[in-house]
C-alpha cells in the first residue's frame, strides 16, 4: 500500500555565520491515511525543521533543502512550483504552531483570518466565508462564535487562540494536519482540552496528523506510530506500544527513563549524561555515541543506518541485543 | 518552630489610570497565602500560569513588597526588617529563576556571577578565599574550575542552570526558592538538574520552595505539596496523601489532565476535563474562585469563600463540598 505522504532522504541545513548547521539529515518518514504519527525529540533535534520542509516554509536563505523527496498525491512537493505549493498549504496540508499568539495576525479578527483561507482556496464570497468562519469556530467549541469571530487574537485566552488556529488549519478539511508542539505553551488543563479536540476532529474529518512534541505523555495518548529524533536524525521508529514497551535505541530508553511519572511508584530518575551536542559539532559515527551508556568501538567509527527490528520497527543503532531487561 | 512561616501573604498589583492609582482596582496575584517550611523540607508550590505561584515566591523573599501579611524566617520578621538586618536574613535565602538565559548577566564571567553574592554578603573575605569558594561551589554543581573564565553564552541551558544554582549556593543559604528551575530545560537535562537539586538539598540540609507547573516533577522531589489557584492555596498536604487522594476538585482535575507516557494506560484513562479557562485574577469570581469550572459546585460556592480545613492529618483543603462534608463526617464519628 502506498503512503499518503512519504518523505525520503530529506537533508536540510542552515547556512549561518557560525557555519553550516545540518539540522535534518537523511530523514525517511511516512504518514498513512487516517493515522496519527508522533514525532518526539528534544529541542533542536530537527522535528520542526522536518515538518516545515514538508510544507516548504523553511526560510531560504539561510535554510537549504539539500536532498530529499516529499511524495504527496503522486507529486514531489520539493520540486513543485511555488504557486502550486500555495494551493497545497492550508488546503491539503495544514499546520498549527506552538505559540498561537505569534502565529495569528494581531491586526485581523479571527473570523477574518479563517475567512481568508476559505476565500483563497474555495473562492467563497465575503459573506459566505464569514458565515463558514463562524461555523468553524463553533466546531472547535469556542463559545459564542458569532461574537468571538469579531475578536482580535489579543482578546482571546491562550486556549481560545489555539482553538482559533485549529479552526484556520482545518477550514478546508485538509488531508494532513501538522501540529508542531500544539499545547506546549498551554496549561495542563487547557492542554487536555486541546488534545481531546484534535483527536475528535481527526476522527470526524478522517485526516492524518503529524504530531510534533517533546512530551512523551501526549504521544502515548494520541499517536499510533512514533518517530524519535535526535540530532537531526530519526533514531527509532515504530508502533506506539513498541516504542514505549519494547524500544531498542538507548536514546529512546534514556528519554523514557528521565521523566518522572505519576502512575508509577517513586523510582530514581535516570539522567542521560552529557548535553545535546551542537549540530555543527557532532561526534563521529553514531551521533548519540558520546552520551550512550552502551557505546561500542564501532559506534564511534561508523554511523548506523536504520535497521529493521520488527514489524514496522526501525532503530539506528548497532546493538544487536538490548542490554537491558524488559 | 518552622524555619519559614508565611502568614496570610497578599500581593495586589494596582491597575488603573496613571493619575488615579488604586482607583482602577487591583490584580490580586497572591490573596492570603499561608505556608510553613521546616528545615530540610522541599515544599512544592504547583499551579497553572497566573495562579500567583511566582509572585508568592518573590514576595516571600521580599523581592517584591508584599501588600499584606508576614514572613517569619527563623522567628525574625522579614517583612518588618530593613537595612543590615534585612541583609543578614537575605544571605540565608536565595532564589533560582526559571530561565537561565535571562537570569545570568551575559557580560559577566562565571567567576564574577558567582562571586557577586560573596562581595555583597562577605565583603571581609580576601579575594583568594573568595576564589576558593567560587571554585568549590562550582564543583558542587558539577562544573569544572576552568569554567570560571567563561561567559554564560558558552554554556548550554542545563549548565547555565547549574551556574545559577552555584550563585544561589555560594552565600551558604538555608532556604532557596526555585522558581520553575527545570521548565526551560530539555527532558534529558531536566533529570540531571532535578537529581542535582535533590543531592544538594540532602548534603546541605537545605530547605527549598519548589515552584512548578509540572505535577510529576513536584511529586518526584517535593513533600509537602501546595496547590494554588487564583492567588490562594486550595489544597496543601503531605505528598503521598495529595497524590493518592486529592480532595479539591481542582487538584483532581489537574492530576487527571497529565498525560501518562504509557500507551496502554492512556487508552484506558479518562481525563476529567475542566471546561473553560482560568479566570483573570483581575476580577476573580466571588465565593470560591474555582466555582465557574467546578462540577461539584453547590449554591453556597458562589458566595462563600472556603477556608482551608484539615480533612486528614496534615491534609488541608479549601472546598465547601469536599472539605466540610468530610470534616462533618469525621466530627460526627468522633462525637
Amino acid at each position: 500500500m502506498s503512503h499518503l505522504l512519504e518523505v525520503s532522504d530529506l537533508s536540510v541545513s542552515f547556512h549561518l555565520l557560525e557555519g553550516i548547521i545540518p539540522a535534518v539529515a537523511k530523514v525517511d518518514l511516512a504518514l498513512d491515511e487516517g493515522e496519527i504519527l508522533g514525532v518526539v525529540g528534544e529541542s533542536a533535534c530537527g522535528k520542526s525543521v522536518t515538518a516545515k520542509s514538508i510544507l516548504r516554509i523553511i526560510p531560504t536563505p539561510p535554510g537549504r533543502i539539500n536532498s530529499g523527496r516529499v511524495l504527496f498525491e503522486g507529486r514531489d512537493l520539493i520540486e513543485l512550483p511555488e504557486e502550486e505549493m500555495q494551493e497545497i498549504r492550508g488546503e491539503k496540508i495544514s499546520m498549527i504552531f506552538q505559540e498561537p499568539m505569534t502565529s495569528l495576525n494581531p491586526a485581523f479578527t479571527v473570523g477574518d483570518q479563517i475567512a481568508e483561507v476559505l476565500r483563497f482556496h474555495r473562492g467563497l464570497s465575503k459573506p459566505e466565508a464569514w458565515g463558514k468562519a463562524v461555523e468553524e469556530l463553533r466546531r472547535v467549541e469556542i463559545p459564542d462564535p458569532e461574537r468571538r469571530a469579531r475578536s482580535y487574537p489579543h482578546e482571546l485566552s491562550g486556549g481560545m487562540r489555539q482553538r482559533a488556529m485549529i479552526a484556520i488549519a482545518l477550514a478546508c478539511r485538509p488531508r494532513i494536519l501538522i501540529a508542531d508542539e500544539p499545547t506546549t505553551a498551554l496549561d495542563v488543563t487547557i492542554q487536555a482540552q486541546i488534545l481531546k479536540l484534535i483527536a475528535q476532529l481527526q476522527r470526524e474529518i478522517g485526516m492524518s496528523v503529524m504530531l510534533i512534541t517533546h512530551n512523551l505523555g501526549i504521544v502515548a495518548s494520541l499517536a499510533q506510530r512514533v518517530a524519535v529524533m535526535y540530532a537531526g536524525r530519526i533514531v527509532e521508529e515504530g508502533p506506539v506500544e513498541t516504542i514505549f514497551n519494547d524500544h531498542h535505541h538507548p536514546y529512546t530508553r534514556g528519554l523514557l527513563q528521565s521523566v518522572p511519572r505519576l502512575d508509577l511508584p517513586q523510582r530514581d530518575l535516570q539522567e542521560i549524561r552529557g548535553t545535546v551536542p551542537r549540530l555543527n559539532d557532532l561526534p563521529g559515527g553514531c551521533t548519540f555515541s558520546n552520551r550512550c551508556d552502551f557505546v561500542m568501538d564501532l559506534c564511534r567509527r561508523q554511523e548506523p543506518e536504520p535497521r529493521p527490528m520488527g514489524e514496522g520497527h526501525f532503530s539506528r543503532c548497532w546493538l544487536d541485543e538490548r542490554p537491558w531487561g524488559n | 518552630m518552622s524555619m519559614l512561616s508565611v502568614q496570610n501573604l497578599k500581593k495586589y498589583f494596582p491597575i488603573g489610570r496613571k493619575f488615579s492609582l488604586g482607583q482602577g482596582g487591583s490584580v490580586r496575584a497572591v490573596d492570603g497565602v499561608s505556608l510553613e517550611v521546616q528545615r530540610g523540607q522541599i515544599v512544592g508550590l504547583v499551579g497553572e500560569s497566573g495562579c500567583g505561584k511566582t509572585t508568592a515566591g518573590r514576595a516571600i523573599l521580599r523581592l517584591i513588597e508584599p501588600t499584606e501579611g508576614r514572613v517569619l524566617f527563623d522567628g525574625e520578621d522579614l517583612t518588618a526588617a530593613s537595612g543590615p538586618d534585612l541583609k543578614k536574613i537575605r544571605r540565608r535565602m536565595q532564589i533560582v529563576f526559571q530561565d537561565p538565559y535571562s537570569s545570568l548577566d551575559p557580560r559577566m564571567s562565571v567567576f564574577r556571577i558567582i562571586k557577586e553574592p560573596l562581595d555583597n554578603f562577605f565583603p571581609e573575605l580576601d579575594s583568594r578565599r573568595k576564589k576558593d569558594r567560587v571554585v568549590e561551589t562550582l564543583g558542587r554543581v558539577g562544573l569544572l574550575p576552568e569554567h570560571i573564565t567563561r561567559f554564560p553564552h558558552e554554556f548550554s541551558g542545563g549548565q547555565r542552570q547549574r551556574i545559577a544554582l552555584a550563585r544561589a549556593l555560594v552565600s551558604e543559604p538555608e532556604l532557596i526558592v526555585c522558581d520553575e528551575p527545570v521548565s526551560a530545560l530539555d527532558v534529558s537535562i531536566q533529570a540531571q538538574v532535578i537529581n542535582l537539586l535533590k543531592k544538594l538539598q540532602r548534603e546541605l540540609n537545605l530547605s527549598l520552595i519548589f515552584i512548578s507547573h509540572d505535577l510529576a516533577v513536584v511529586e518526584y522531589i517535593c513533600d509537602p505539596v501546595a496547590v494554588m489557584y487564583l492567588g490562594r492555596i486550595v489544597e496543601i498536604s503531605p505528598k503521598e496523601s495529595l497524590y493518592k487522594k486529592p480532595f479539591h476538585p481542582y487538584t483532581e482535575a489537574l492530576l487527571s489532565a497529565v498525560p501518562i507516557p504509557d500507551p496502554a494506560l492512556e487508552k484506558k484513562r479518562e481525563a476529567r476535563l475542566l471546561s473553560g479557562d482560568v479566570p483573570s485574577p483581575l476580577n476573580s469570581p466571588p465565593g470560591c474562585a474555582f466555582h465557574p469550572r467546578c462540577s461539584l459546585k453547590i449554591d453556597a460556592c458562589k458566595e462563600v469563600r472556603p477556608e482551608l480545613v484539615e480533612v486528614l492529618p496534615g491534609h488541608w483543603v479549601a472546598c465547601l463540598v469536599r472539605g466540610t462534608k468530610f470534616k462533618n463526617i469525621q466530627e460526627g464519628a468522633s462525637a
